[in-house]
């Protein structure tokens, strides 16, 4: 939306194909963002009011089925039937969340009151933090890095955002629930950004978070349907015992499927981490091998909004560079 | 009489350049992934004999990649190779081997009984 | 002409001969010598009666027409055919030969080997010269099958195998003097025949053409000397080379149809069965590392050869997935799976005590030193709570990683109305198989001992589990008095009693057979039965017997993440050609390594089963009160 708003504002005439019935993608499903907790559809209302320009052309519940380099430009077919035609492609097509049910062991899809960060931020939306039994929890256990930094699933990668995001959900819990217990069970704490680091000191200091370096091996529920987590306290050096009664995974991301199709049909590289590999690790993370396709946001790597604002500022540019100077 | 200042008292030091490293490069040799091993835990916390006795298979490869060969040595035969600890590794660490392998060092380098 | 007795040439034959079957004897009693006497008794019994006929009959099909082979690879099977029979008709209807044309009945095997050499004009009409066909016939039959060996040896696709078996030099130099010997005599005997005008289609053809440009007279002897000295270097090189596996072969197939089985530890049978494998490459064939891994040394034809060579089997023991493929497959049916057992029990000890041969040769010791007693491994397992019950459930360290599995057979419990208790709920104590694998049999007991007083404890009839590694080391080393079922059997027992009752779901559903459950217990139709009853299940090319390994074998230590990854991968694309919707499973084990290759959705019997519960039946309960008497009378051991 960023990339389609920019990209309108300096004059170019710009369609935007999404999948979905509105634009927005993740951050629909977000409550407040770190790392000052603000409102999400701040954010929202802020990209709605650039997708107000008359220079965007929008197109929902659209996919491209076929992609065609015709000389400097391409030609897509959309699942509607439509043909289009661009002297510049910018791909924007995010991330998806892990699906937790593979990691079998911690019971997602199994047990009733293990659920997922995604899950967690719908509630918040609700107003309501509850078990599958409309009580409420008193003990909450977030597990770190599902999906992400494991080879069993094939996810090498470190997913960037989750601890952070744990860290916040972790004070929202809190803030909702003064009389609960938070524990996060984390393998590192990786707060790279901008406040943080800050965010983590506040979740101890002052909500009183509890902070269990061990990765949960397995989560089971005993006979009053309580769920217990197998976990080392690696810094105690001992196994660690404990009833939950709503845990909470934080899954990674992935590249998503829409990318996966898309990379299909146009010859796009990949990765080893699956998602979009760009032609320059340092300067060139907006060009792919494709001349004239550019990326913008998580479909290349795990990113925040803000980066992801930054990252489609500079696809525009790219974008500006590559059609005033000739396609080359 | 120790010098005034940076000397820690030897029972507490891991002294890293005399300890005896035999046995954990013997288990590098063969088995490359130990190296991969970031001490998260995952295999100590899914351990079937972990939940009986004092047994952390963590503690253990530290103290092997160190030189510190004395809990190792009497407490490597308490696993049963059951093998949930290599199924939960997120680093892919082959850690079934990791312990066979520590077990035939030790017979090798090491042989106070194992 | 006068006909020839002797000549020097033939003396490398002679001594070749007369040095291999001392050689052979020699052997033989070594290794009778070394039998159990239990063993002894059995072997010296099947030398009469039915087993003598029993192995008469295998030795020549297995031995000389290698039906198993042919059945499994036609075009190998041929090869190996045409030599070992082809060269046995040679012999035989040679001897035949010198002793309806010589002057006397019984000769000198020279005599038959090299007759035309001195016989030379026989053979131009009537029935000599019918007989000169056939002899002719089966030279013929040999070459052809020869040609297909050298070719072999260059690209083993010739005989549909992926890779052949790499040789060592003296295996090469043998290799070189066996593939000499008939095309000498091929060149020995066309060149008498056509210096005398005799021989048949191949021998007189040839020799013909041959006389017509080159001085065949010169050119016979020398060809007749190579002939003779293949056969020698052959022989002489025998016993040091993997052709030992002829003499052998004929020895193992007495002494297995007397009855005689590897057991758990080396000794004579175990060694005449390293010393029968001819290095034929169809283990290799089948062996998942070799073609989804790329591991390409560990495999039994390698393995028989470096136990043969008392080199360090240690880690090569250990990097094997015992998935039985290779066992299964073995045309020569020498026990692979058990004797690489044997390997790993004996851990990484002095090897040269362990050949009988080299212990014959130094002083006759006992070939395994005595091991210290140890303290227990697991004395800090504590007393454990039992509780009464029917049926017993142990769910196995691998299930707590699936929850889904001992959910699903909770659930099933639950409906079916068992007075069930679920054993290792609160994450009990392994079984002790994985010890086991690894050779540490003694370990392994400890467990053993911990879990068989839970289970007599409880006064249970059944016990039912739902991993196959558990299975089997309950059914055969447990010895527990109780019956053990594999959680597909028990399910299926549910459907024919009625007890529960099952909708039909019409997904397409593919069957992996795990290796430990089909070829390693015998158990293959209750997981098919009971998944064709609950929904549409596909045949694939690999049912039953055939059925690949998922890679997540606990009894390979060496491999890494990414090669099983790699099998996993490969033996899930096979399964999902037909593209099901559900990949079943009967373990825990393959269920997570599977569904870590696979997008598709992999579920274990249990879990489809119940989620196609609809009408339940309670059971009544079986358990009568048992009184502390009666516990008593339980007999404790065997």
């Amino acid at each position: 939306m960023e990339a389609a708003g920019r990209l309108a504002k300096s004059g170019f005439h710009v369609t935007l194909l999404e999948k979905e019935t509105s634009a927005g993608g993740h951050l629909n499903d977000w409550y407040k963002l770190f790392p000052d907790r603000r409102d999400s559809s701040e954010v929202k209302r802020y990209l709605d009011d650039l997708m107000s320009s008359e220079q965007i052309n929008f197109l929902t519940s659209t996919t491209i089925e076929k992609i065609e380099s015709k000389g400097s430009s391409y030609s897509l077919m959309t699942n509607n039937g439509e043909n289009l035609n661009a002297d510049s492609i910018i791909v924007a097509t995010g991330f998806d969340l892990f699906k937790s049910s593979r990691k079998e062991e911690y019971g997602y899809g199994i047990y009733d009151n293990v659920i997922t960060s995604a899950d967690l931020e719908g509630m918040f939306r609700k107003g309501k933090i509850v078990l599958h039994d409309n009580t409420t929890p008193k003990i909450i256990g977030i597990v770190h890095c599902v999906g992400s930094r494991d080879e069993k699933v094939g996810n090498l990668y470190c997913s960037k955002l989750c601890c952070v995001t744990a860290v916040k959900q972790a004070i929202e819990i809190r803030e909702h629930l003064p009389e609960s217990k938070v524990f996060c069970f984390y393998m590192d704490m990786r707060m790279g950004g901008a406040y943080y680091e800050e965010l983590y000191r506040e979740a101890q200091e002052k909500w009183g978070v509890n902070f269990i370096r061990g990765k949960v091996s397995e989560a089971s529920e005993n006979i009053d349907g309580k769920l217990i987590v197998k976990v080392e306290d690696t810094l105690a050096g001992r196994p660690l015992k404990m009833e939950i009664d709503l845990l909470i995974l934080m899954a990674g991301m992935e590249i998503s499927e829409g990318s996966k199709k898309l990379a299909e049909i146009s010859g796009l590289n990949t990765g080893e981490n699956r998602f979009f590999e760009a032609i320059d690790n340092h300067y060139g993370s907006n060009i792919s091998n494709l001349p004239g396709v550019f990326y913008a946001g998580t479909c290349t790597a795990p990113m925040n909004i803000t980066e992801t604002i930054s990252h489609a500022r500079a696809a525009v540019s790219e974008v500006q560079d590559y059609l005033k100077n000739g396609k080359s | 009489m120790e010098k005034f200042g940076f000397s820690i008292s030897k029972g507490r030091q891991i002294n890293y350049d005399s300890n005896d490293r035999r046995v954990a490069e013997f288990i590098i040799e063969n088995e490359p992934s130990f190296r991969l091993c970031i001490a998260c835990g995952c295999c100590s916390a899914s351990c079937t004999a972990g939940s009986f006795t004092r047994f952390s298979l963590r503690e253990l490869n530290i103290l092997i990649s160190r030189g510190e060969n004395d809990l190792p040595r009497n407490d490597l035969k308490k696993c049963m190779l059951c093998g949930k600890c290599t199924l939960v590794c997120p680093r892919g660490v082959n850690t079934r081997n990791v312990v066979f392998l520590a077990k035939q060092a030790f017979r090798k380098f090491d042989s106070y009984a194992i | 002409m006068t006909v020839m007795q002797f000549d020097p040439f033939v003396i490398p034959f002679n001594i070749g001969l007369n040095f291999i079957l001392i050689y052979c004897i020699v052997r033989c009693i070594i290794w009778f010598r070394d039998l159990s006497r239990a063993d002894k008794l059995r072997l010296q019994r099947g030398f009469f009666g039915y087993a003598f006929g029993q192995s008469l009959k295998e030795i020549f099909l297995e031995s000389l027409i290698h039906r198993k082979i042919l059945k499994t690879n036609f075009r190998l099977g041929y090869m190996h055919m045409s030599l070992a029979f082809g060269w046995f008709l040679l012999i035989f209807f040679g001897t035949l030969e010198t002793d309806i044309f010589g002057t006397k009945h019984l000769n000198a095997p020279y005599k038959a080997i090299f007759f035309k050499f001195f016989n030379p004009t026989l053979g131009r009409t009537g029935f000599e010269h019918a007989y000169s066909f056939l002899m002719d016939l089966i030279l013929a039959f040999i070459l052809s099958g020869l040609l297909l060996a050298i070719i072999k040896r260059f690209s083993s696709r010739i005989v549909g195998m992926k890779k052949t078996t790499k040789l060592k030099l003296r295996d090469r130099i043998a290799l070189t003097s066996l593939w000499l010997i008939f095309p000498s005599r091929l060149l020995a005997e066309s060149f008498t025949s056509g210096t005398y005008g005799t021989g048949s289609f191949l021998t007189g053809t040839l020799g013909s053409w041959f006389a017509s440009f080159l001085p065949t007279h010169q050119l016979a002897y020398p060809f007749w000397c190579l002939y003779s000295l293949s056969l020698g270097t052959f022989f002489i090189l025998l016993p040091i080379t993997r052709y030992m596996h002829i003499p052998t072969e004929l020895f193992l197939i007495f002494m297995r149809n007397s009855g005689i089985r590897t057991g758990d530890k080396s000794g004579s049978y175990s060694e005449v069965q390293t010393f029968t494998c001819s290095s034929c490459g169809i283990c290799i064939d089948k062996c998942q590392l070799n073609f989804s891994a790329g591991i390409t040394n560990v495999q039994s034809a390698y393995f028989m050869k470096a136990i043969r060579s008392n080199d360090d089997v240690f880690n090569i023991a250990h990097n094997c997935l015992m998935c039985g493929r290779c066992d299964q497959a073995c045309p020569v049916g020498i026990e692979l799976m058990p004797i690489r057992m044997i390997q790993r029990r004996e851990g990484d000890d002095d090897k040269d005590m362990r050949s009988i041969w080299k212990g014959f040769l130094r002083n006759r010791q006992n070939p395994l030193p005595v091991k210290t007693p140890e303290l227990p491994s697991f004395g800090y397992l504590p007393e454990r709570k039992f509780r009464k019950a029917d049926v017993l459930y142990f769910a196995g360290c691998m299930t707590h990683l699936t929850p889904g599995i001992k959910n699903s057979m909770q659930k099933i419990f639950r409906a079916s109305g068992e007075n069930y208790y679920f054993i290792d709920e609160d994450g009990g104590v392994c079984c002790g198989r994985p010890l086991m694998l690894a050779g540490q049999d003694r370990e392994a007991r400890e467990l053993i001992n911990f879990n068989s007083e839970i289970i007599w404890k409880s006064g249970a009839h059944t016990l039912v589990t739902s991993c196959p590694i558990c299975y089997k080391i309950f059914n055969e080393s447990y010895h527990l008095g109780v019956e053990v079922l594999h959680h597909s059997q028990y399910i299926k027992r549910l459907i024919d009693e009625g007890t529960v009752r099952l909708k039909y779901s019409h997904m397409k559903v593919v069957y992996h057979n795990p290796c430990e459950l089909g070829r390693g217990s015998g158990i293959y139709d209750e997981p098919v039965s009971v998944l064709a009853h609950v929904a549409n299940l596909q045949k694939t090319e690999y049912d039953g017997k055939n059925s690949l390994c998922c890679g997540g074998s606990l009894a390979n230590l060496k491999l890494e993440s990414h090669e099983r990854a790699k099998i996993a991968k490969d033996t899930v694309s096979e399964l999902t050609k037909c593209k099901p919707d559900i990949l079943a499973t009967a373990c825990p084990l393959c269920k997570k390594t599977l569904a870590n290759a696979t997008d598709t959705k992999v579920s274990d019997i249990a879990e489809i089963v119940a989620g196609e519960i609809s009408e339940i039946q309670k059971k009544k309960s079986r358990i009568s009160i048992l009184n502390i008497k009666e516990l008593a009378d339980i007999s404790w051991s065997e």
